[in-house]
Formats: C-alpha cells, sequence, structure tokens
C-alpha cells in the first residue's frame, strides 16, 4: 500500500507521519509537494500538521487553495482514504471536504499535552482496529483546534454517525460536542485534532495512534486482495 | 548619501557619535584607523560592530579564561554555534543566546524573534533543529505590566517556535523583583548535524559572488545591538526603533532551503544576519576568511522607500542570510532557494583588499577594512572591586531560618514560582513534533531520541543567580554542577556548555567583578565536570533607572545518552523500591527558597561547593544508572530534600513515599546543600548500588499509599496525600496570573 504525505509550505508534521507510516507500520510512502498535479499512484493520502502558509488568513485556508488539492478532491471524489491531522483537518474543513470550521481555543493558547481520546465510531476504514467506546491515549498540539459547526450540520453529523472521536474526559478547546474527529458522509474522509503519528512509540509515551493507521492498511488490503 | 544625513564634520564637531554608542575613545581610534573622519555610514558601522553584543569588548578578558577544548570540540566560539561530536560522524550544534532588551520593550515579538536568530544561528552552521529550550527571568507576578511581560513572552516563543516545527523541550524560570524593570529572555536551540556538513560563515575566494537570501530589509531594529548593550530607562520604549517583527513562516522556508543549499559544493560560506545584520555578517564572513567584501546596497531586497546604506546596513530585519557562493553557480543556488519559496539575489562580491566596501546609488558610500569592524575592537581590562555586600555576607554564619509548620513551609516552597510546577508555561510549547521527545519538559533534563540509533540527547538550562549574587564564584560552579546533575540524573554524560552572561553594566567595577568571579567558577566547574564552553552569548547593562539584575550567567548543558536503556527520569516507579539520599546535608540556606520565603530576601554565604567530590559522585551515580540499578534519579536542588521527595511523587501514579531523615529537621527538609540527589533502587539491587555510590544513604521506601511521608529523629515531620502537595504545586502560577494586581 502507497501512502502519500502532502508537504505545504509551513508544514512542519511530514517527517512524523513518514517515519510512522514507514517505520512502524512498514508501508511505502513519499513527500507530495503542494503544487504536485497528480495523486493517482497513491492508494491513501495523509495531510500533516503544522503551519502551512503559516497559518496566515486562517489555518489551513491557504493551503486549501493549492494545486494539490484539486487532487485531493478527485481523490475523495474517487473514494481513497484521506487523512487529515491537525493543521491537515483545518485544510480539510477549508477545502470543504469536512463540513464546519476551527476557532482559537477557549482559552485563546496553545495546548501540547497528551489528551484522552474516545473512539466514537469504530465502524470506519479509519478505526475499524479499536472497540467502539474505546479511550485511547494521542496527544494534541493545537492553537485553533475549537471545532465549530452549526445546529443544523451537528444534527447531520450525529445523524450519519460521523462524529468519529470526541475528547474523553475533558474538552482542551472548546470544540462542540467535545468533537476531536469527524468524518465525511462516504466514510472516506477524516480529519481529527490529535496526532495519531505521535503515538507509535512506546517509547514516546502511547502506540494508541498505531491501529489507525493499521485500520487503513487492513480495509485495503481486504480490497486489494 | 542622502542628504539629511550629517556630515563627517558635524558628527566630530557635535559628537553625534555618542549618540549611536561610541565613546571619544572610540571614535578617536576609527579616524586614526581610517587614516580620516568616518562619513556617517562609517560610523554607523563602527558603532554597531563596537556594541558589547557584537564586539565584546568588556567580557573578551573573562571569557578567553573559559576551557573551551575538549576531544569532542569539533567547533567551539567564534561561529554562530559550537559543535560537538557524538559519535557515529554525528554531532549536536548548539548555543544559548539573549533577547532581553526587545523583550522588554515588546514581549511578544522580542521573545519570538528571540527564537528565530538562534534558529537561524544553528542551521546556518547546516544542522538541523532538533529542540529549543528557554530560560525566562520576570519580576515577581504582581503588577500587570509584568504579568503582560511574562505571558507575552511565552506567547511569543510559542508562536514561533512552534509554527517551526523544532520542540521545546525544556527550559527553566525565575521570578524576582530584580528583574521587574528587567526581564530576561535567553533562548537555546540544539541542532544535529553530520560531521561532513559543517558550514562556516566566511567570505573567501577573490570574484565568489555573495548572495541575500530569505526576507527583505526594512527599518526595524536599527541599532538593536547598540541599544541591547545599554541601560534601559523608563523612556527606552519611546526612544527605541521599532523592534524588529519575526515571521515565522518565511524563517519555515529558509531553514529548510539552507538546509538544502549546505549540501550543494557551490557554497563557500554562509551566516546569519543577526545582531547588526548585513554589517556584522558581512564583516566577520570577509574578516573570518582573511578577504574583502564589496556590497551594492541598490540589489538589497528592500521592504521600505528611501533607505539610506546606513539604514540598510544596521537594520535587524529578521530571517535574512548572507551566503558566499562560487563564482558563476548563484542560478543553481538561486533556484534551490527559489523551490522553498525563498527570494534570493547576488548583491556583492568577495575581494582581495580585505575591504568592506558599499556602494550605493553608484557611489562608494563606505569602505572600512573588515578586520577593524570583526576583529579588531578595542578590548578594554574594565576595574574590578569587590563590593561590600560581599565581604559582609561572608561574615555571616550559617543559621536556619524559623520555621514551626513543616508540612505548611513544604507547601508553600512548592508554590514559589521557581520551584512550582511549569506545566503552565510548557504545555504552549509543541514539545513533541519531531517524534523524538522521549522526556517531556518538567523533568530535569528534556531527552530527545537520535533517529536511527539507540542514543539519545539531554539537555537543560540552569542558573541559580541568587547563589550568584551572594558569591558569584561558588555560584558560577554550582550553575554548572546543577546543570550537569540534571543531565547525570538523566542518565547521561555531560559533553559540553554553551552559556549566555547577563549581568548589570559592567562599567561599575562591582558588577565587572561579578562577572569575573563568575566566570571563574564556570571555568572550574566546566574543567572539573569535562565540559567544555563551545559558544555563548553577552548580554551587559541588564538595569532599569541604575538597578542592576543579579549576575544571571545562564548555562545550557548538552549530554550524550550513549543507550537508550539508561534514560532515567525523576519519578518514583514501584512501591517496595529502596529511596537513597546520596551527599551530605549541611546548615545552607543562604539564597535558599526557604530564607527567601521567611525573610522575604536574601543573606550570607551561598552554599559551599566541593567540585572534585561533585565529579566523582556524579560517575558514580552514572555509573549505577548505566548498569541498569537505577529506577529513578532526581537532584535536590531549591528548596531541599523536601520538594526534591515531593517532586518524585508527582507524576507517579498512586504511589507514595515515606522516609526519616536524620539531624535538625529544618536542615534536613529544606538545606540546599550542593551535589545531593534522591534516587529510588530496587531492593534487589541495592547492596550492588551501595558499592558503586558510596555516599548513599537508605532514607526510606516508595509506597503504595499515594502519600507523603517524612518522619525525623523524634517522630513525624511532614505527612500528607501526594494530591494536595501536587495540586499547590500545579496550581501556584495560574494563580499568580490571575489574582488582582
Amino acid at each position: 500500500m502507497k501512502f502519500a504525505v502532502l508537504v505545504f509550505p509551513g508544514t512542519t508534521g511530514e517527517v512524523d507521519l513518514y517515519d510512522a507510516i514507514k517505520d512502524e507500520l512498514g508501508e511505502e510512502v513519499e513527500y507530495v509537494r503542494h503544487d504536485a498535479t497528480n495523486l493517482s499512484e497513491f492508494d491513501a493520502i495523509v495531510l500533516p500538521g503544522g503551519a502551512s502558509y503559516g497559518n496566515y488568513l486562517r489555518s489551513g485556508a491557504l493551503a486549501s487553495r493549492t494545486k494539490v488539492m484539486e487532487e485531493v478532491k478527485k481523490a475523495a471524489e474517487a473514494g481513497t482514504p484521506i487523512l487529515g491531522v491537525c493543521n491537515g483537518f483545518q485544510i480539510l474543513t477549508e477545502a470543504g471536504l469536512l463540513p464546519g470550521h476551527f476557532l482559537k481555543n477557549k482559552d485563546l493558547k496553545f495546548i501540547c499535552r497528551p489528551m484522552q481520546i474516545k473512539v466514537e465510531n469504530n465502524e470506519t476504514i479509519f478505526t475499524n482496529e479499536y472497540e467502539k467506546g474505546e479511550i485511547v491515549n494521542i496527544p494534541i498540539a493545537h492553537e485553533d483546534g475549537n471545532y465549530y459547526c452549526d445546529e443544523e450540520t451537528l444534527a447531520k453529523l450525529k445523524a450519519n454517525n460521523q462524529i468519529v472521536f470526541t475528547y474523553a474526559n475533558e474538552n482542551p478547546n472548546g470544540s462542540v460536542e467535545n468533537i476531536a474527529g469527524i468524518i465525511n458522509k462516504k466514510g472516506n474522509v477524516l480529519g481529527m485534532m490529535p496526532h495519531p503519528e505521535r503515538a507509535v512509540d512506546a517509547l514516546l509515551g502511547s502506540e494508541d495512534g498505531l491501529k489507525l493507521f493499521k485500520s487503513i492498511v487492513k480495509q485495503w488490503r481486504e480490497l486489494h486482495v | 548619501m542622502s542628504n539629511h544625513e550629517p556630515t563627517k564634520e558635524q558628527i566630530k564637531e557635535q559628537k553625534l557619535y555618542a549618540e549611536i554608542g561610541l565613546s571619544d575613545e572610540e571614535y578617536e581610534l576609527a579616524c586614526e584607523k581610517l587614516g580620516r573622519l568616518p562619513n556617517s555610514t562609517e560610523t554607523g558601522l563602527f558603532s554597531v560592530m563596537l556594541s558589547e553584543h557584537c564586539s565584546y569588548k568588556s567580557s573578551k578578558p573573562v571569557l578567553r579564561k573559559f576551557p573551551t577544548k575538549g576531544p569532542r570540540v569539533l567547533q567551539g566560539p567564534g561561529e554562530g554555534a559550537g559543535v560537538v561530536d557524538i559519535g557515529d560522524g554525528q554531532a549536536v550544534v548548539f548555543k544559548l543566546e539573549s533577547h532581553n532588551y526587545p523583550s522588554a520593550i515588546e514581549p511578544y515579538q522580542g521573545a519570538a524573534t528571540g527564537v528565530g536568530g538562534i534558529l537561524r544561528d544553528v542551521f546556518s552552521m547546516g544542522a538541523r533543529p532538533i529542540a529549543s529550550l528557554n530560560s525566562l527571568r520576570f519580576g515577581e507576578l504582581k503588577s500587570d505590566r509584568v504579568k503582560y511581560l511574562f505571558e507575552q513572552a511565552v506567547a511569543g516563543i510559542a508562536g514561533y517556535g512552534n509554527a517551526i516545527g523544532v520542540p521545546t523541550v525544556g527550559g527553566e524560570i525565575q521570578l524576582d523583583p530584580c528583574y521587574e524593570g528587567n526581564p530576561l529572555v535567553n533562548a537555546m536551540v540544539v541542532g544535529l548535524i553530520n560531521h561532513e556538513d559543517m558550514q562556516k560563515g566566511v567570505a573567501a575566494g577573490v570574484g565568489n559572488v555573495v548572495m541575500y537570501a530569505g526576507a527583505k530589509t526594512g527599518r526595524d531594529g536599527i541599532h538593536g545591538a547598540t541599544a541591547s548593550s545599554v541601560e534601559l530607562s523608563d523612556d527606552s520604549a519611546e526612544k527605541s526603533s521599532p523592534v524588529q517583527v519575526g515571521d515565522p513562516f518565511m524563517e519555515k522556508l529558509l531553514m529548510e532551503a539552507c538546509l538544502e543549499v549546505v549540501k550543494s559544493d557551490a557554497l563557500i560560506g554562509i551566516q546569519d544576519m543577526g545582531a547588526a545584520g548585513l554589517t556584522s555578517s558581512s564583516a566577520e564572513m570577509a574578516s573570518k576568511a582573511g578577504y574583502g567584501v564589496e556590497l551594492n546596497l541598490d540589489l538589497v531586497p528592500q521592504r521600505e522607500k528611501n533607505m539610506t546604506a546606513y539604514e540598510m546596513m544596521l537594520s535587524e530585519s529578521q530571517e535574512r542570510m548572507l551566503i558566499v557562493v562560487k563564482k558563476g553557480r548563484e542560478d543553481e543556488v538561486k533556484a534551490i532557494f527559489e523551490k522553498h519559496g525563498v527570494p534570493a539575489v547576488a548583491i556583492g562580491r568577495v575581494t582581495d583588499d580585505k575591504m568592506l566596501r558599499l556602494i550605493h546609488k553608484g557611489e562608494v558610500v563606505a569602505e572600512v577594512p573588515a578586520d577593524y569592524l570583526a576583529e579588531d575592537a578595542p578590548v578594554y581590562h574594565k576595574s574590578s572591586s569587590e563590593p561590600a555586600y560581599f565581604r559582609e555576607f561572608q561574615a555571616m554564619e550559617n543559621v536556619e531560618p524559623e520555621v514551626s509548620d513543616y508540612k505548611e513551609t513544604l507547601t508553600k516552597l512548592l508554590q514559589a514560582p521557581t520551584i512550582a510546577s511549569k506545566e503552565y508555561v510548557y504545555n504552549q510549547f509543541d514539545y513533541q513534533v519531531q517524534t523524538n521527545t522521549i522526556v517531556a519538559p518538567g523533568s530535569d533534563a528534556g531527552v530527545v531520541r537520535i533517529r536511527g540509533k539507540n542514543k539519545a540527547i539531554a539537555m537543560t538550562v540552569d542558573c541559580n543567580s541568587r547563589y550568584i549574587y551572594l558569591d558569584p564564584e561558588t555560584g558560577g560552579k554550582i550553575a554548572v554542577a546543577e546543570a550537569a546533575r540534571n543531565i547525570t540524573a538523566s542518565g547521561g554524560t555531560p559533553i559540553a556548555i554553551t552559556d549566555c552572561l547577563n549581568f548589570g553594566n559592567p562599567n561599575k567595577p562591582e558588577i565587572f567583578w561579578q562577572l569575573e568571579k563568575s566566570a571563574e567558577g564556570i571555568s572550574a566547574a566546566c574543567t572539573a565536570l569535562d565540559a567544555p564552553v563551545i559558544s555563548g552569548n553577552v548580554s551587559l547593562s541588564n538595569e532599569r533607572s541604575g538597578s542592576a539584575i543579579y549576575p544571571t550567567p545562564t548555562i545550557g548543558m548538552v549530554g550524550l545518552i550513549e543507550d537508550l536503556s539508561h534514560i532515567t527520569t525523576q519519578e518514583v516507579k514501584q512501591a517496595g523500591d529502596v529511596v537513597y539520599l546520596i551527599g551530605e546535608t549541611k546548615t545552607e540556606f543562604g539564597g535558599s527558597e526557604l530564607q527567601k520565603l521567611v525573610h522575604g530576601k536574601i543573606f550570607g554565604k551561598a552554599p559551599s561547593i566541593d567540585l572534585e567530590v561533585e565529579a566523582s559522585r556524579q560517575k558514580a551515580l552514572l555509573s549505577a544508572i548505566k548498569e541498569g540499578l537505577v529506577q529513578s534519579a532526581h537532584d535536590v536542588a531549591e528548596g531541599g530534600v523536601a520538594v526534591a521527595l515531593a517532586e518524585k511523587t508527582f507524576g507517579a501514579k498512586d504511589l507514595g513515599i515515606h522516609v526519616t531523615l536524620e539531624g535538625s529537621p529544618i536542615t534536613a527538609l529544606f538545606s540546599e546543600s550542593q551535589s545531593r540527589f534522591i534516587v529510588t533502587v530496587k531492593e534487589e539491587n541495592a547492596s550492588r548500588f551501595e558499592e558503586l555510590v558510596k555516599d548513599a544513604k537508605r532514607i526510606g521506601v516508595v509506597t503504595d499509599d499515594a502519600k507523603i511521608t517524612i518522619d525525623g529523629e523524634s517522630g513525624v515531620l511532614i505527612e500528607g496525600t501526594v494530591n494536595e502537595f501536587c495540586s499547590a504545586w500545579k496550581g501556584a502560577i495560574p494563580c499568580l496570573l490571575k489574582s488582582e494586581a
């Protein structure tokens, strides 16, 4: 299975994702620049965290207008698994691939810390290795992580079981309904604020994020035997 | 030359040079060296390059005494940052630097650009930054102004550092009234490099091309280096030119571009345009290489209209690099920068006449020998005199501060800002990015693994300026020794230090004496502990309206952890483990947290330190750690044994500690005697541990009751739940920030 890790100017989390996929998961992975015009060779696309374009204007806004995002939209349409972590999640909402928006954290400060995350929906291509209701340790590191959507969108997210992850014991940033991660209605585009790639090695505190990547691979293998 | 600039004669007659920091003697010397009167631009060049920040004119005689060599040292002081071998063809590159002056004026941008500058010092050496740390000193968080300075400086470090993708893995915070008007913001960056990629800031080879890469030049920060070398006054904010504004996005692009350019053999030399911007980088690169540089200032990318040569040369706009490339290969290098979205242009060439020559609008506007600016600055041997306070303090007996309720005292000490949890601060820093951080902020040292190898780097910044104020020589020794204790307790061997010498006005003999004596102490400790000084920075004249800060030579230390299994953290691990106190406890309260708490001030003798004992004890403990005998280790620092014991239970799930201490309770609990550790060891390893660490004394056991119990010779001294102590410790700093002024 071959992963693309997108790199926008200002992205900082690409190496972490690359290493997690290559070293911990043992799958093929390549960096793809913001101006790439073809993603067809990739089986999954990952949008890393960081500060794309300095997060100027709004977090993720400028990155969402790059050439490669046109390709990401095509891939989303075609059903390719697409994961956006942190800034990647913000880019996906700005690109219209996921509903909702981001506000500054409720305390108006950047927060970096270990976090307990609840798996609300384990019937997705990203979470099938988790138990429903499982509490996992996956850290957060963001300043604009306060997910917001209107009532109507929220009702749809709930009705379609699109809320995949929530903050388990406390809400660190003020997000609506403790939302930490959501999936599109079609089920192939996941955005999440916690960093699963930072939780793939017990030496660094947690390996709970590994199951997320394993889920993607498992699903793909089942379809491509 | 623009007509609003003064003439050569006006500069001399009206002594205009004095307004930009040149003394009469320095101006005379400049005239003598040139053989004529310098014009306005040239006077500006002399002014910034003779500032303490660039020339070290007052501190050089002191700095020369530092031990700077060692088998691991690949690059000592003199380049952007020092370089130390860590084996496998790899090295670490690091430096600590101050950004005190801008942080006092505009704390967010001041602190942010401090991080930016030190990052550039490291990546201009060809190293990828793998960690950063910071050392922050502010007034007590009582006034709105101090709270604002503190919060904004922290936010500035976070805003810049987090956007670059370099984890902030450690730091220290001290709050004291002496920093009220003159806060200290010191930032350290550690980079990783392969030996063959090491770069130098040199402009060599006649005809080679000088290129400018990065952000455009504006009028910001003009005379920053000079300003940072004079005292602050209440109208500093009004007098100064605009403080530099950082753009972390440009920095990130510049970093990636430079790290690619350093792999190209077209590159001759590279240097950050830091303090004194284009002037220092061009003069230093030429001087170091023994060549000259000619710049056409019309080609310098400019952000503002009608900039003069003077303004361009003295601007401290951020995110700029000066690069020398082989003639004919400019386009190749330019293409690399442009791929990363960074503008790069040729602005000059290397010459053989050793001059820094500036051309603006077709005219030569300055022509000064590069060596005069970079190397041959005057060196002042300032007079030094032992202050009266020192004699008074030395004559005092060591006495215990009086306290009656030990538990309440421990709680109050845990709430003291120096001791209290810094979580409020470090949670604002991304300490995990790059996914190598094994030990996050909050332990004795931050630990970052070296990917692909079974080893790691331990890092810490440390300085107890109270001890240094009381006794600079002893305090200087302690600063280095304590940093080394942090490294040792983490399982690492100290390999080198960087320092940031923050002092008051060196023209005052008592201040210069502090500088001299503390440097002697630092040197002695570096020699004893085998940790040479590989880089550093000097920040003098940290005074506000005549009142100086405590002498604060911040020490940044890096250690090598040879095997990941050696990594040790401070919190207790398992009930039943034996608790040991290593080292002797004496009645030593000069400059201690308890003295400050009880008396509201510090006085007396600083704790004594024997460097031989220190070195052999650290070696013994490290050998026990390497043998796998030590479950947890923590140095005994501010607040003494009681605080160290409490800290060992914080973060340990449902565990407690029960110990019995001998001797006078106040001394046993709270003395700040040096060279001590508290460690825990599995019972089965106890006898082997005792063989290796001779001066370890068994004081108790790790419990499973989540309580802290400290007994004395005649019964219980302190008893309480880990929870109650921990919440006092955690809540203190947020509480101070929220309280009404």
